[in-house]
């Protein structure tokens, strides 16, 4: 084995390393995924936030092979139980999907085909994997459409995607999806849609099928309310670039990157009485063809001119601050855990 | 050009006035808005003569009152009849019964003409900030355009008027000539809440305003509501399906289901101490960004979908779904009734077998 490997002693179930996903388009460059590592154990959920086109989709999309539009370059290392997986073949990565990974797209109507049923779109997918008769992946179907909870499944089966609600076309999808009982599930804003009890569901469901099959799960979200319920680690990104990454736990109750903070304080707490004004930060996400030099965050960021000009100049690397809490901001650790601990922590309960 | 020079201008986000915990009550009290038994039923038409086949029954006896400089929020799940509700008493929408009384005058069957005066006082904010702007008109015609409808001359000009009208929500009078493409989604929702103030209304209705936002933008877009309900003394109708943004923004608070609303009262009150089971079961559902509570709260799983509102269940629409119904849920229909005591005699539930109310004060 190469050197390279003997670095990550402990090789996850999937490992991304220094992910570039960029778009040639007539104004420029967009630089979706600039420079992204992560990686996911099995039985471990991974939730990635960050806010609209900070490049979550484009991420999955990466790993799941289905950036195929010619205008797209990628390069950096996505390895999948050790099999690398940038270069590889559509063949390849085709064989790979429904068994080693699966996923879970934001709008059911766009995966699932409208003219084929349910039921036959579920069939399909199992027996590209499972070498079984018709019927018996259509027993197997039923039971799937049963387990993500639609009533009567033996009945459902044969309706098409939009003869079903909102919240059914997403079960029925999910139950497509874990039908070969993926080793690594991604899971794109899988709630986003949906009423919040549809979404506790859903919520229950991936947690309950995670447990059964061991999975590796990534789940996508805008809502930190939904990661912290699922997450065991969290990575925060911002135009392209993880801003900060950590265990839940240190993500929520002692984050440090000044943009986790402006997230944490936008947002309205559900579980307290609201006592203050929120926090929000100001001005708007950069455009990812243009983004600022140095610190991407930094014409939105509150401390940049306590720091200086180096934010404006030197990219800030995702660098562990002991723990395996990883964030890329030039303020020093110390004086960061310091900011959240005197002034961000007390404004925010 | 590009839109980056527009998106550097930081919105005006100076901390603004505290908020009381609990807005106090005398402030509120008197009613602005009246809405008693409203009902719309869309027919649903079938066959080759396209006869009324049927009726999705989207608001089915709705009652309210909205108190003068209040927010008053309506939640529920999709399709409940939030937005109906909505579009009958900004009367986008002609009621098919009851009654909406606008200060006191009823508004229900208002001939258009009749109600062009009223259009100035109520005005309406819409969820998509995107579609809710024609892309080829200039930002100033857009915000201007309620003057030129109403034949209205702002004092100095509607040019003046519609630049301090940018400036009121925190855009740069600069933008008068650009086009809604120039601007990102929460600069085109602040431009739309520009619009609907250039009339200097005494009602907002806003369905779904921040739901489009990013989480940042939405913050500052719910602060920047707060602040206009400051200084221009107006009075907000809130449809949103974001429980948190609900918790944060209300003075009071309605939950529907199935175009009936069965549970109202004070925020505190439905927050703290709800007492109808679905309200319970949706409370229960709201994921919490607490990793520390993740293990602790119960959470009830309701079963199945919500009915279609076209043969909704009989008695208690919400039976089909209940861990507690009997058989009197599904053979009469539970009233709106008091359930609370004062202080929380505000508090109204529909339901014959309410939940018990926690113990202690929770929260
Ligand atoms: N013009 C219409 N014709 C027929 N049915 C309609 C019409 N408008 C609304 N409905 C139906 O009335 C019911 C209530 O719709 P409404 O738009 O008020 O829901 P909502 O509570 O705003 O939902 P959401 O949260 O999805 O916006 C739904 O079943 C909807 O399909
Ligand atoms: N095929 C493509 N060509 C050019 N730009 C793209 C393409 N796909 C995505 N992008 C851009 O990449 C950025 C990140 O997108 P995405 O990953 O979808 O964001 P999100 O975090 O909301 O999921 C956005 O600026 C988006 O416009
Ligand atoms: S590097 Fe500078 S601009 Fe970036 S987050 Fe840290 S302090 Fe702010
Ligand atoms: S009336 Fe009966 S069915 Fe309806 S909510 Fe109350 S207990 Fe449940
Ligand atoms: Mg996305
Ligand atoms: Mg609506």
């Amino acid at each position: 084995m190469t050197a390279a490997f003997m670095d990550t002693p402990a090789s996850s179930y999937l490992e991304v390393e220094d992910l570039q996903v960029h778009f040639s388009t007539e104004d420029g460059v967009v630089k979706s995924v600039d420079g992204l590592s992560f990686h996911v154990d099995r039985g471990q959920t991974l939730g990635i936030v960050g806010e609209s086109g900070s490049g979550k989709s484009v991420t999955s999309m990466a790993v799941m092979g289905l950036h195929t539009a010619s205008n797209a370059s990628i390069t950096g290392s996505i390895k999948l139980d050790g099999q690398e997986l940038v270069g590889a073949s559509r063949e390849t990565i085709r064989l790979l999907r429904g068994k080693k990974m699966s996923m879970i797209f934001q709008d059911p109507l766009s995966s699932m085909h409208p003219l084929y049923t349910v039921g036959n779109q579920i069939v399909e997918a199992y027996r590209i994997h499972n070498d079984v008769s018709k019927k018996a992946a259509r027993s197997h179907a039923i039971d799937m459409l049963d387990r993500v909870g639609i009533p009567e499944p033996a009945k459902r089966i044969d309706a098409y995607p939009h003869q079903f609600s909102g919240g059914m076309r997403q079960r029925a999808m999910i139950a497509m999806s874990l039908s070969c009982d993926p080793d690594l599930l991604i899971a794109d804003e899988p709630t986003t849609a949906l009423d919040v009890t549809v979404q506790a569901q859903i919520l229950d469901l991936i947690r309950d099928l995670q447990k059964e099959f061991n999975s590796a799960v990534v789940i996508i979200t805008h809502d930190l309310g939904v990661v912290a319920e699922l997450a065991d680690d969290i990575m925060v990104m911002y135009a392209g670039r993880a801003a900060e990454y950590g265990s839940a736990e240190k993500l929520f109750n002692a984050p440090e990157h000044p943009y986790t903070w402006g997230l944490l304080g936008s947002m309205p707490r559900f579980d307290q009485a609201p006592t203050d004004r929120l926090m929000p930060i100001k001005g708007t996400p950069p455009s990812l063809i243009q983004v600022p030099s140095g610190c991407a965050f930094n014409p939105r960021c509150d401390y940049q001119p306590r720091v200086g000009p180096a934010c404006l100049d030197q990219r800030p690397d995702l660098v562990d601050n002991s723990s395996d809490h990883f964030v890329a901001c030039h303020i020093p650790p110390a004086e960061r855990q310091q900011i959240w601990a005197q002034e961000i922590s007390p404004r925010l309960s | 050009m590009t839109t980056s020079d527009i998106e550097d201008t930081p919105p005006t986000d100076t901390p603004g006035p505290v908020r009381h915990a609990s807005r106090t009550p005398d402030r509120v009290s008197e009613n602005l808005l009246v809405v008693e038994d409203l009902v719309k039923h869309f027919p649903i038409k079938g066959g080759l003569l396209q006869r009324t086949t049927g009726a999705v029954q989207a608001v089915d006896g709705v009652n309210f009152e909205v108190r003068r400089g209040e927010t008053f929020s309506i939640v529920g799940e999709s399709g409940c009849g939030k937005s109906t509700t909505a579009r009958l008493i900004t009367r986008l929408l002609e009621p098919t019964g009851g009654k909406v009384t606008f200060e006191g005058h009823d508004i229900t069957h208002l001939s258009d003409a009749k109600m062009r005066p009223m259009r100035r006082d109520i005005q309406m904010i819409f969820q998509d900030p995107f579609s809710s702007l024609n892309p080829r008109h200039t930002v100033g015609k857009i915000v201007g355009a309620p003057y030129k409808l109403q034949g209205v001359t702002p004092e100095g000009g509607r040019k003046k008027a519609v630049q301090d009208l940018l400036e009121t929500v925190g855009l740069s009078p600069e933008h008068y000539n650009r086009y809604p493409h120039e601007f990102s989604g929460g600069q085109r929702q602040r431009i739309g809440i520009a619009r609907t103030l250039a009339l200097k209304p005494k009602l907002i209705v806003a369905d779904e305003p921040v739901s489009a936002l990013d989480v940042s933008i939405q913050a500052q877009v719910v602060n920047l509501l707060e602040d206009l309900q400051e200084e221009l003394d107006l009075t907000y109708v809130m449809i949103a399906h974001d429980l948190s943004v609900v918790r944060h923004v209300s003075d009071r608070v309605a939950v529907m289901y199935l175009g009936k609303i069965v549970e109202i009262g004070d925020r505190d009150d439905l927050y703290d101490r709800p007492r109808h089971p679905y309200t319970v079961a949706m409370l229960s559902a709201v994921p919490v960004a607490d990793t520390k509570r993740r293990h602790q709260r119960e959470r009830i799983r309701l079963e199945g979908d919500v009915p279609s509102p076209i043969n909704p269940p009989p008695a208690c629409r919400f039976h089909t779904r209940c861990w507690k119904a009997q058989d009197l849920c599904r053979t009469e229909e539970p009233p709106l009734l008091q359930i609370g005591t004062a202080p929380h005699s505000e508090h109204k539930v529909a339901c014959h077998f309410p939940v018990d109310p926690p113990a202690s004060p929770v929260g």
